[in-house]
């Protein structure tokens, strides 16, 4: 197999990455400890400068013999992880240092991950979805057990990696079956079997069902959600908060990427496991939520209804129902880095605390902290005109076109429920009467993140429409 | 016609207000002192413009006047689309004239987080202005549940003993409501393919079966609103729990969301559906003036039996908007207004006791009229707008809505009419019981009359409740070409389904 020079042209962030990576990681080894401040510094950077090279000069088409594809959608999604994965890194310092886990492999980890989550994102065929998915896995397991002497962060690896190895394997026995009545890995070639007639095969069918449960535990969706809130609640602080953004908004898009691409013929069979799932999860997401005390349990149960809100757009199986995904995450992804940057200031006594009652009156002793928390739990909620209202209502619009009644009403419903533990948090910051102060922190990176983000989502609805025209040319790629 | 845009200058211009009390810092006095002053200047100035819509106003027109058009989101055919007409004109009025009162009223009263309050509340002026003036659905929906936010805080923070559960109680019932709405709205959007208001009404041609379901929808957000029987519960607690301030915006302002939504969408867009739920309508409101003003009968607590009242009151709203007669439309318009204005100051004028006091308990007043002739002068005054007295505002819109309603519907119009009689019973005997009697109660020894800034809050509030029950015809006339103009294509719109469904 010639491996031409565009094949290498359009992976040129993918390799940027890799190589930078492995620069860094060998400057780390020689340096020893006393890198770490620099080589974190220069993978938020290198991760951005990927995000840069994607879109100069910006370039499509598939490559290395049809595995590896790039269009506008992935691209997107890419700019979009990337960022996360970024900002991510920048937000870890004050905490692991706190902890006294500041370490150099951590930013390397995620750089690695990141790759991963890039190639999976790029997959055109389930080998190459598989060898992208378990490189973002392998990363993911170790960082979430970084803070090795913390019981919790351990137990969190262990399960995260347990879990996540069974997912696994559901997904390449799903792909197994695939491979084996349609012929071949590759999408297209996947997509003209069925065209041609394999749909109504059994076996296409059974592998369809557990490739789609593993990538639905990949998007933490009920009833595959089970290992979210304790990895979550475990890991350490900025591993969550990655964890909450980068590595789901990949695997919704390589889960958007399968079923809108080789498994379209099998839209009905699918549309149905992706309503159930989507469904269940904005139920869950807001029922389980309500009595959480700690912050990033609650996140996590947020993210799975999150989640659910992304898989009412891909059950639409419409332009518009990507669109609105592609515009959702995006609106996500500044909504959970501000809440994590939120957290990550939380702080007392030079201890992290992490429970919604040590927010007891924010409100008074640092009012912009608690404003800007106030901002992400409306807009978290659905609030207009906050930046989150937007969200919903594209995805709404999406399941409304595509006659998904039902699914909708039930979506809005659970919206409501979840606003209260969102409204919670809001209460707990300006209604009750503090009881020890939190400490303030210097300004620091989690403040410019927080404020950033809180600027973000509120003067959002000044301009929803530059963010419509990106979604509106990503979703674009998968109907042409 | 203006060649600025004036709706956006009235909608946005608290908000330069709320950022200029944002970015104030000092020491904690003068921060406070300047955010109320910033407070009332802005909203001040923002009731003058509002008065320019009044002057320039076509009173001939029945179309919307002032439009401005931008292009927002056009990847989904969302526009930002202003404009008023006499329907929406006297609530954005209502709107603007409320605010400076309510910010002029918590001069005193309010001395924690001074800061936020201002900003709570100028920004509450703007969703409310901005709900009114919205012609594009997504806009109307953004204003219209975007006034939660400042809603919820101002009950959370600033509120009574049980605050928490009256503001919960409050945010979550009006958003179970008005998610519903979105949906409806959503569907709207994909049939008629815009949420452009004019452009909508004009298209927008639904089966039957589809109209039920979107009135219902739009139905639970503003029945919530209103509130209608039996979705008014969480009115008396918000209505006790908040602070005078946010009781006057929510009885002036927040109820009338509810009233303008089935006047402004309900009935423009689902005419069939609107009229086949007419009936549905007409007994929970008669349900809601009879029960709830027995209720208010045995209240204990002066602002719950406000709030009840308000309920009651609100029944003719709704009654009048669905009997689609020139009086009674007229007349639950103006009723809304007059209730506005009328149920805002018997608020206000509790809580100028409760400043006093710190109770709001009936029992714990009685013979006020021997320390405060004044206030006892003022609080009879607008007791006696509120029962519909002639000659105030509260007798014409409840005249005029009973009038309409007898010409439709006879049996209606009694059951109503005995709500009036259970008005003036409850409204009476608070009177009597708060202002009347011995003066016994050794705490109301040293109370004071009302000061000069009390006298500013009430003095326009009066000549105003005057003028409206004097001389309607200034508020009825300019109202009257759009109320005419929505009869005449809810009746098209009626003739055009039965010949349609005549048709073989």
């Amino acid at each position: 197999m010639v491996v031409g020079l565009e094949s290498w042209t359009l992976a040129r962030p993918e390799l940027f990455l890799a190589a930078a990576t492995l620069l860094l990681l060998i400057y780390g080894v020689v340096r020893g400890e006393v890198a770490t401040p620099f080589v974190s510094v220069a993978t938020s950077i290198v991760l951005l400068a990927t995000a840069v090279l994607l879109f100069a000069p910006y370039r499509e088409g598939t490559a290395f013999a049809s595995l590896f594809i790039v269009d506008r959608l992935t691209t997107t999604m890419k700019a979009l992880v990337l960022v996360g994965a970024a900002v991510a890194v920048l937000m870890s310092r004050a905490y692991f240092e706190q902890v006294k886990a500041w370490r150099f492999e951590y930013p390397l980890l995620v750089a690695l991950a990141t790759l991963g989550m890039m190639l999976m994102i790029s997959a055109n065929d389930l080998m190459a979805l598989y060898v992208g998915l378990e490189l973002q896995s392998l990363a993911l397991y170790v960082i979430a057990a970084f803070q090795r002497d913390s019981l919790r962060s351990t137990e969190a690896g262990v399960k995260y990696f347990v879990l996540g190895s069974v997912a696994s394997g559901m997904l390449l026995f799903g792909a197994s079956l695939i491979y084996g009545f349609c012929g071949g890995t590759a999408f297209v070639q996947i997509s003209r079997a069925l065209l041609d007639g394999k749909a109504a095969e059994f076996g296409v069918i059974v592998g369809l069902v557990f490739v789609v449960a593993g990538l639905a535990f990949k998007v933490s969706a009920v009833p595959f959600h089970m290992w979210t809130p304790d990895v979550y609640e475990g890991a350490p602080t900025p591993v969550t908060a990655l964890f909450a953004v980068a590595p789901k908004i990949a695997a919704i898009s390589l889960m958007v990427s399968v079923l809108m691409g080789p498994f379209k013929p099998l839209f009905l069979q699918w549309q149905q496991i992706i309503v159930a799932a989507s469904v269940l999860s904005m139920a869950l997401g807001a029922f389980a939520a309500l009595r959480q005390q700690n912050i990033k349990r609650l996140m996590a149960y947020s993210s799975i209804g999150n989640v659910g809100y992304v898989l009412l757009g891909l059950a639409s199986g419409s332009e518009k129902g990507i669109q609105a995904i592609v515009f959702y995450l995006a609106i996500y992804l500044a909504m959970t880095l501000g809440v994590f940057a939120t957290i990550l200031m939380m702080k007392r006594r030079g201890t992290m605390v992490e429970n919604v009652s040590d927010l007891a009156g924010l409100a008074k002793s640092q009012p912009m902290m608690a404003f800007a928390m106030l901002l992400f739990m409306f807009s978290m909620a659905g609030i207009p005109p906050l930046a989150g209202f937007w969200g919903k209502l594209y995805i709404f619009i999406a399941a409304v076109e595509a006659k998904l009644f039902i699914p909708a009403v039930l979506g809005v419903l659970a919206s409501v429920v979840a606003s209260y533990y969102y409204l919670r948090i809001v209460k707990v910051m300006y209604f009750d009467e503090e009881t020890e102060t939190l400490d303030r922190t210097p300004f620091g990176v989690n403040r410019a993140v927080a404020f950033a983000a809180a600027v973000l989502v509120t003067v959002f609805s000044l301009a929803p429409q530059p963010l419509s025209l990106i979604a509106a040319a990503a979703a674009k790629g998968l109907f042409p | 016609m203006s060649s600025w845009p004036i709706l956006s200058v009235v909608t946005f211009l608290p908000l330069v207000g709320a950022f200029f009390c944002l970015i104030v810092n000092g020491p904690k006095e003068a921060v406070d002192r300047n955010c109320r002053s910033a407070a009332l200047i802005t909203s001040l100035a923002t009731f003058l413009i509002s008065l320019v819509l009044w002057v320039r106003f076509d009173a001939t027109k029945a179309g919307f006047q002032f439009e401005e058009k931008l292009d927002w989101v056009p990847a989904l055919d969302i526009g930002y689309h202003m404009g008023i007409d006499g329907i929406s004109l006297f609530f954005v009025l209502l709107s603007t004239l409320l605010t400076p009162i309510c910010i002029l009223a918590s001069w005193e009263s309010i001395q924690v987080r001074v800061k936020e309050y201002m900003v709570a509340f100028l920004v509450l002026e703007t969703f409310m202005v901005g709900m009114f003036c919205a012609l594009d659905l997504a806009l109307f929906y953004i204003f219209f549940e975007g006034v939660l936010i400042p809603m919820f805080l101002i009950i959370g923070v600033w509120g009574g003993k049980r605050r928490v559960y009256a503001a919960f109680k409050f945010f979550l019932y009006t958003l179970l409501g008005s998610v519903l709405m979105l949906l409806a709205i959503i569907a709207i959007y994909w049939q008629a393919g815009t949420t452009d208001l004019p452009t909508v009404m004009e298209k927008l041609d639904l089966p039957f079966t589809w109209q039920c379901w979107l009135w219902l929808a739009f139905f639970a957000s503003f029945a919530v609103k209103v509130p209608m029987w039996p979705v008014h519960t969480w009115l008396p607690d918000a209505h006790v729990e908040a602070p005078t301030a946010g009781s006057v915006i929510l009885a002036g302002v927040l109820l009338k969301m509810g009233g303008y939504g089935f006047l402004r969408f309900s009935i423009p867009l689902l005419p069939e559906a609107s009229q086949y739920f007419a009936p549905l309508v007409f007994g929970l409101s008669i349900v809601a003036i009879i029960y709830t003003s027995l209720v208010a009968l045995v209240q204990e607590d002066m602002k719950k039996l406000i709030a009840y009242s308000s309920i009651a009151h609100m029944g003719f709203v709704t009654i009048g908007a669905f009997i689609m007669n020139m009086q009674s439309v007229q007349g639950s318009i103006f009723q809304m207004l007059s209730h506005g204005v009328v149920s805002a100051a018997l608020f206000l004028c509790v809580g100028v006791v409760y400043d006093r006091m710190h109770t709001r308990e009936i029992a714990a007043y009685g013979g006020l009229v021997h320390r405060m002739p004044r206030y006892a002068f003022t609080f009879m005054f607008f007791t006696l707008a509120s029962v519909g007295l002639p000659g105030l505002s509260g007798f014409v819109g409840e005249f005029l809505v009973l009038v309409g309603t007898f010409k439709a519907n006879t049996w209606v119009a009694l059951l109503a009419t005995t709500g009036i009689i259970l008005g003036a019973a409850y409204a009476l005997w608070l009177y009597r019981k708060v202002i009347f009697g011995e003066l016994t109660k050794d705490s109301l020894k040293a109370i004071l009359d009302m000061n000069r800034r009390e006298i500013a809050v009430f003095l326009p509030l009066v000549l105003i409740t005057l003028w409206m029950g004097i001389y309607p015809s200034s508020f009825l006339d300019p109202m009257a070409p759009a109320v005419d103009k929505l009869i005449g294509d809810y009746q098209a719109a009626l003739k055009l389904a039965r010949t349609a469904a005549l048709a073989p």
